[in-house]
């Protein structure tokens, strides 16, 4: 792990609609360096959601800075956004969100699609990815032939196929049984290992107690994170986040 | 972040715009009916009338424009006038006149079947004396039998027209073959084709010269000789590239004393004016196309929506993967496109083969306009773009979020 981070906010908050104003993020900070594996925790409505794609930058915040790479993303516009996702970012999403009339192979390399990669190269790099998640021989399957674990084995292979700076993972266990879902977070685990930074968003605190570093949020406010230790500064603490923070 | 890399390559443009028909090939297939109908209506209309009009023009060329047909006009007074004996002979001797044929109409003679039917029921049908070589004159011939000949033309022999042959219930020759032509016997040798240049030899029966001297006293005095004739119509083929010269003589020639008398046509002419009219389009069935692509425009531009709707979390997925705001709209703009293009080849194709299968039948050319498939193509692009224009726009404007945010 190194000192680079890859992912910064500052005093993000964000806030729906006008009357009445509904907001969603109050003032969250934290710090992702390269090769970190963090769990966002928080029940349904803490705001982890929109925290996630703010950090994806499908949002920008109402107030606050969000930084990739160090480039501030208020700055850029939807073109240069766009190409930062296809570039810097992975998405895995709790219902994977795979093409059903494209074979597994095509699923994975349109994770390449907009970063301006030939489909030649897209492929290979597919056939690379789907080895890094224990697939190969899936390769020409359709995604309906494949069971849940095996989807989001094949959605965590789409995010990871472009080297992403981040790997954003939204609930990627939501959907499966607990037996698969602990195979889902082993592979996240030797991914991490391998060297790609994830961030996972989960409401399970079971889950999120087996990560390195937890964030846990509440009511749109981080309540807790395990990071500070390491100097990470976190924007406020109070009563309710102490008594969730783990030891 | 270099500025390029954001570009999808034609290819891939391509694969995506078709991600939506390939999901969904039945839908894609009954969305596109409607453009494909109204295509193949315009182009088949377009490529019938186009066909009609060439098989109309490869009969002119075959006929030839070069023939004139001279024929007795009306007197001054206003009744039927004469061709002077001689005009036949002057006619022959203009220069740049390469064939003459003739014929005389026998106004009082009347044809039937047989002796028993009643006088009255004359069919509409003529007798003419004919000269040998009215066929080569006229481009056309015999359909079945034969002409007449040296021998037959003097004889009580007679060749029918086609319209005369079909009115008299005669459509095979057989030895004994009779008609009761002008209260007598005829064989009839041969039944002519029909004769698009001289229209009035279909419903004739044709006789020689001598035969209707012999037969039915058709004569006139010629320096106190009596002689079969006059002829009242005159067919002349003109060299080619001078009928207009030869045309303005030949009522001075025929009748130098009262040219007024002389009705010269050019029947070509009327073929002529029939194969323009054959281009000008069935305007109903164009309209009826018309229609058709505006319910096909409807209907694609209503998949589409549904489509936008549907691929919500597609569209987010895009987006989450670095599809510009752009890209999702010119994805579903080109797929809108290309559904419409579908639609409009097949209708292209459709109307051709509807084309191709009359014409044929028809023994016409097959001509297919370029503007009409060129257009068809070109109008289902537009129909596509314009169809497709307000859900690509909506799509891009789906905030990625909202699109992500389904189930």
């Amino acid at each position: 792990m190194s000192d680079e981070s890859v992912l910064d906010l500052e005093g993000v908050t964000k806030v729906y609609g006008e009357q009445p104003p509904v907001p969603a993020l109050r003032g969250v900070s934290f710090s992702v360096r390269r090769g970190e594996l963090v769990a966002i925790v928080g029940p349904s409505g803490s705001g982890k959601s929109t925290l996630l794609h703010v950090m994806g930058t499908l949002e920008r915040p109402s107030s606050g800075v969000v930084r990739i790479g160090g480039v501030d993303v208020a700055r850029l516009s939807d073109r240069e956004l766009s190409l930062l996702r296809a570039r810097e970012i992975g998405f895995v999403f709790q219902q994977f969100f795979l093409a059903e009339h494209a074979t597994v192979r095509e699923n994975i390399a349109d994770g390449l699609l907009y970063a301006g990669v030939p489909v030649a190269e897209r492929h290979r790099r597919a056939d690379e990815a789907l080895e890094r998640v224990g697939l190969s021989e899936r390769a020409n399957f359709k995604p309906t032939k494949l069971s849940g674990g095996e989807r989001q084995r094949v959605a965590i292979a789409r995010a990871l196929v472009g080297r992403p700076a981040i790997v954003l993972a939204d609930e990627p266990t939501g959907n499966l049984d607990s037996t698969t879902g602990a195979s889902i977070m082993e592979l996240i685990r030797e991914l991490n290992a391998a060297g790609a930074t994830i961030v996972m968003i989960t409401h399970e605190a079971g889950l999120a107690d087996r990560l390195p570093r937890q964030i846990r949020m509440l009511d749109g406010e981080v309540v807790s994170d395990t990071g500070r230790d390491r100097g990470i500064h976190v924007a406020r603490m109070d009563g309710a986040g102490a008594k969730g923070a783990v030891p | 972040m270099s500025a390029r890399g954001g570009r999808l390559r034609l290819a891939d443009q391509l694969r995506v715009a078709s991600v939506g028909l390939r999901a969904r090939p039945l839908r894609a297939a009954l969305s596109a009916v409607g453009i494909a109908i109204g295509t193949a209506a315009i182009v088949g209309v377009l490529g019938l009338s186009s066909s009609s009009q060439a098989g109309l023009i490869a009969e002119i060329n075959r006929l030839g424009t070069n023939m004139l047909t001279v024929e007795a006009g009306q007197s001054l007074t206003g009744g039927p006038a004469k061709l002077p004996s001689e005009a036949l002979a002057r006619i022959t001797h203009l220069g740049n006149v390469q064939l003459v044929a003739h014929t005389a109409l026998m106004k009082q003679e009347t044809i039937y079947r047989n002796s028993m039917i009643p006088k009255g029921n004359t069919g509409g049908l003529q007798v003419r004396a004919t000269s040998l070589n009215l066929l080569s004159v006229l481009s056309t011939g015999v359909a079945r039998g034969d002409w007449l000949n040296e021998g037959t033309a003097g004889e009580p022999v007679a060749v029918l027209g086609s319209v005369a042959a079909q009115r008299l219930g005669i459509d095979r020759m057989y030895p004994d073959q009779r008609i009761w032509l002008g209260g007598q016997w005829f064989n009839v040798a041969g039944i002519l084709q029909p004769s698009p240049l001289a229209p009035d030899i279909d419903n004739s029966a044709l006789i020689g010269y001598p035969a209707a001297q012999k037969y039915l006293g058709y004569v006139s005095m010629v320096r106190g000789e009596e002689r079969a004739g006059p002829p009242s119509s005159i067919y002349v083929r003109a060299a080619t590239g001078h009928e207009a010269a030869v045309q303005s003589l030949l009522a001075r020639t025929a009748n130098p004393e009262a040219p007024y008398e002389v009705a010269v046509s050019q029947p070509s002419d009327v073929l002529t004016a029939r194969a323009a009219a054959a281009g000008a389009f069935d305007s109903l069935f164009l309209g009826l196309g018309v229609v058709a692509l505006i319910v096909g425009a409807v209907g694609v531009a209503n998949i589409m929506i549904i489509s936008v709707l549907e691929r919500r979390s597609e569209i987010g997925l895009r987006r989450a993967l670095g599809a510009t705001k752009g890209q999702i709209r010119t994805q579903f703009l080109a797929e809108s496109i290309l559904l419409a293009v579908i639609g409009g080849v097949v209708g292209v194709l459709a109307g051709a083969a509807a084309t191709a299968v009359y014409a044929s039948s028809k023994s016409w050319a097959v001509v297919i306009p370029v503007e009409a498939w060129s257009g068809g193509i070109a109008s289902s692009i537009l129909i596509g773009a314009f169809a497709g224009l307000m859900p690509a726009i909506r799509a891009s404007r789906m905030p990625p979020t909202v699109a992500l945010r389904t189930v």
